[in-house]
């Protein structure tokens, strides 16, 4: 599904991610991992295509992605959420989601001016989509509420929403569980049970230990910028260099 | 109240506005009124360019100023000095101000943020300088006589002021219409994604690029029809015309109306207009009740007359669970309503 070869990207003298290679299975929950600072940020950034790598390759489903714009990875099926999605807070959460299917239309400034059909159409594709993704993260009864006015789990699952109306087959969720309490975050967990049922792939970063451990079927592990481990979770729970890199000092905060 | 509230973001109330200003001109004191109010329009079309860009994109363009002198002097020079009638010399305007908006935009939209603004702080003042000191051209402080007014028909001779008061409001309510077509449509929707970030904007497949090279040259081509209207009314333009403080006027009319809603380009450009003339009287000295009124505005209602008043409408549909609350269209932060009102 998603293939990464020895993918390096310096900053300056700095290697932020260096050297990795993974391949994240299609229908499967990946997770990756690591103390703060590890890459995990820039390693996403890469995939998505924010940042260009210095070296090393990107390949979906076959194809060589490593040199196309954010827009077009997009567009080939990468759907992403951000620590802090910066959504429009006055805006109802039906018409934040409007524009996330944007990327499956072609309307443009003409079809504005002559109101086509072609816009409509797009326009009704897009609201239905919309609601469909609404409806998919559980939040069909806040359509009409404004951004700022729902409550942080709801925002996240928004996120989700926003990610899942580009009609991705990969989803990267950068730690989506941050900032919600412990029941809240067993609803996110099901929620990517639920897409991964649905046929999607999804990798996410996260620190909730608990949560990773009961939810990944694969778990890559990133310090320093390089890959230390990968596995199930039980393999990652018994690795000693991941003891010692992250879990060691974390164990009991974690668990 | 909230009956009354929820009546001005229906069409009725964009229809009673309409015909409002319509019959405004039978209704004022005199046809210096009537001049400040066509004024007021054209500044107000030049205003809602500058809600696209600004309001709906999310790029602080420092240079409108500089499209509306643009597309003020492209007209006056082409009616004046080569001889063009008023209407293919508009069109002339509106073809300038697009095609430098591009060439302007391509570059610019390169910056981000604060960059973008000074840069295009540089490029208005670079297009002030031009007027003044390019006098083989632009006849430099003299500026720009003999301006063409479109030929009239009939009795209608747009030398006067009330009949070139409808054109200005026919030219308006073009404007109004598209932007409310605009702001509802996907594009709209886009240029707003990107409002709120380009990162986010990117991963939702948006090439930004293309989008904010588009917002802009539609910013600037609305400069352009402004400055060529006003070109037509005023017939003498000069430098001054072109100074980047009616760039920030315009920001200011932007701010007091509500930054990226529908109504509030109109509410706010007439509504300033209107305080400005009343005040009149304190000459200089008005800035000092002017200036603490923005401040205040911009604290106390930071999303402007139109959006504060969207929101606080919002949340009491809501609240009160009135029909109002399950509109078939949503809408994002546009007041149905065109508020026209004099």
């Amino acid at each position: 599904m998603l293939k990464i070869e020895n993918l390096t990207k310096m900053f300056g003298g700095l290697a932020a991610v260096n050297d990795v290679s993974v391949e994240f299975e299609a229908n499967r929950i990946n997770a990756i991992i690591g103390p703060n600072g590890a890459g995990k940020s820039t390693f996403f950034n890469l995939v998505a295509g924010t940042h260009k790598p210095t070296s090393g390759r990107i390949i979906l489903d076959g194809e060589d992605i490593t040199p196309l714009r954010c827009d077009y990875i997009a567009q080939r099926g990468v759907g992403r959420t951000f620590q802090t999605t910066n959504l429009f807070e006055q805006a109802s959460v039906l018409d934040n989601l409007i524009v996330g299917h944007r990327l499956r239309t072609k309307s443009g400034l003409w079809d504005v001016l002559i109101n086509s059909k072609r816009l409509q159409w797009e326009e009704k594709a897009c609201r239905d989509k919309a609601r469909e993704v609404l409806d998919f993260v559980g939040l069909n009864h806040v359509e009409n509420r404004l951004i700022a006015d729902i409550t942080q789990e709801e925002r996240k699952r928004v996120a989700f929403a926003l990610a899942l109306a580009t009609d991705p087959k990969i989803v990267l969720l950068d730690e989506p569980a941050a900032g919600v309490n412990p029941e809240e975050t067993e609803g996110l967990a099901d929620l990517m049970r639920k897409m991964v049922d649905h046929g999607l792939t999804v990798c996410l970063i996260e620190h909730k230990m608990d949560m990773i451990m009961g939810l990944a079927d694969k778990i890559m592990v990133l310090d320093h910028g390089e890959k230390i481990a990968e596995g199930t979770p039980t393999e990652i729970r018994e690795n000693p260099v991941v003891i010692e890199a992250y879990l060691g000092s974390d164990e009991d905060a974690a668990a | 109240m909230l009956k009354l509230a929820s009546f001005m973001t229906r069409p009725a109330a964009k229809y009673l506005l309409i015909v409002l200003a319509l019959v405004f001109p039978l209704i004022a004191r005199n046809e210096y009124q009537v001049y400040v109010m066509a004024s007021a329009f054209i500044w107000a079309i030049a205003v809602y360019g500058l809600n696209i860009i600004t309001g709906y994109c999310g790029q602080l363009n420092l240079a409108h100023g500089g499209f509306f002198a643009l597309g003020a002097y492209t007209l006056g020079l082409l009616t004046g000095d080569y001889g063009w009638s008023f209407w293919p010399a508009f069109v002339g305007a509106l073809l300038m101000t697009a095609f430098i908006g591009f060439l302007v935009g391509v570059v610019s939209l390169r910056l981000k943020e604060h960059y973008f603004a000074i840069f295009t702080l540089c490029v208005g003042f670079i297009m002030y300088m031009l007027t003044d000191k390019w006098e083989e051209l632009t006849h430099g402080p003299i500026g720009v006589r003999d301006i063409a007014a479109p030929h009239g028909f009939g009795i209608v001779d747009f030398t006067e002021t009330t009949p070139f008061y409808y054109l200005v409001l026919a030219f308006l309510i073009f404007a109004i219409w598209f932007m409310g077509k605009l702001s509802r449509s996907l594009l709209g929707r886009t240029f707003m994604a990107i409002r709120n970030g380009d990162d986010l904007a990117q991963s939702l497949g948006i090439n930004l690029m293309r989008n904010k090279t588009l917002a802009f040259v539609l910013s600037t081509t609305y400069a352009g029809m402004a400055g060529a209207l006003y070109a037509g009314m005023v017939r003498f333009i000069g430098p001054e015309d072109g100074n980047i403080l009616h760039t920030f006027d315009m920001i200011t009319y932007l701010l007091a109306g509500g930054i990226g809603t529908l109504s509030g380009p109109l509410v706010g450009t007439v509504g300033i207009v209107w305080l400005t003339q009343s005040l009149q009287f304190l000459e200089e000295y008005r800035m000092i009740l002017f200036g603490p009124l923005l401040v205040v505005l911009v604290i106390f209602f930071p999303r402007g007359i139109v959006g504060s008043f969207l929101g606080w409408l919002h949340r009491k549909t809501l609240d009160a669970g009135l029909p109002a609350a399950k509109q078939k269209e949503s809408r994002i932060a546009t007041g149905k309503g065109v508020e026209n009102n004099a």
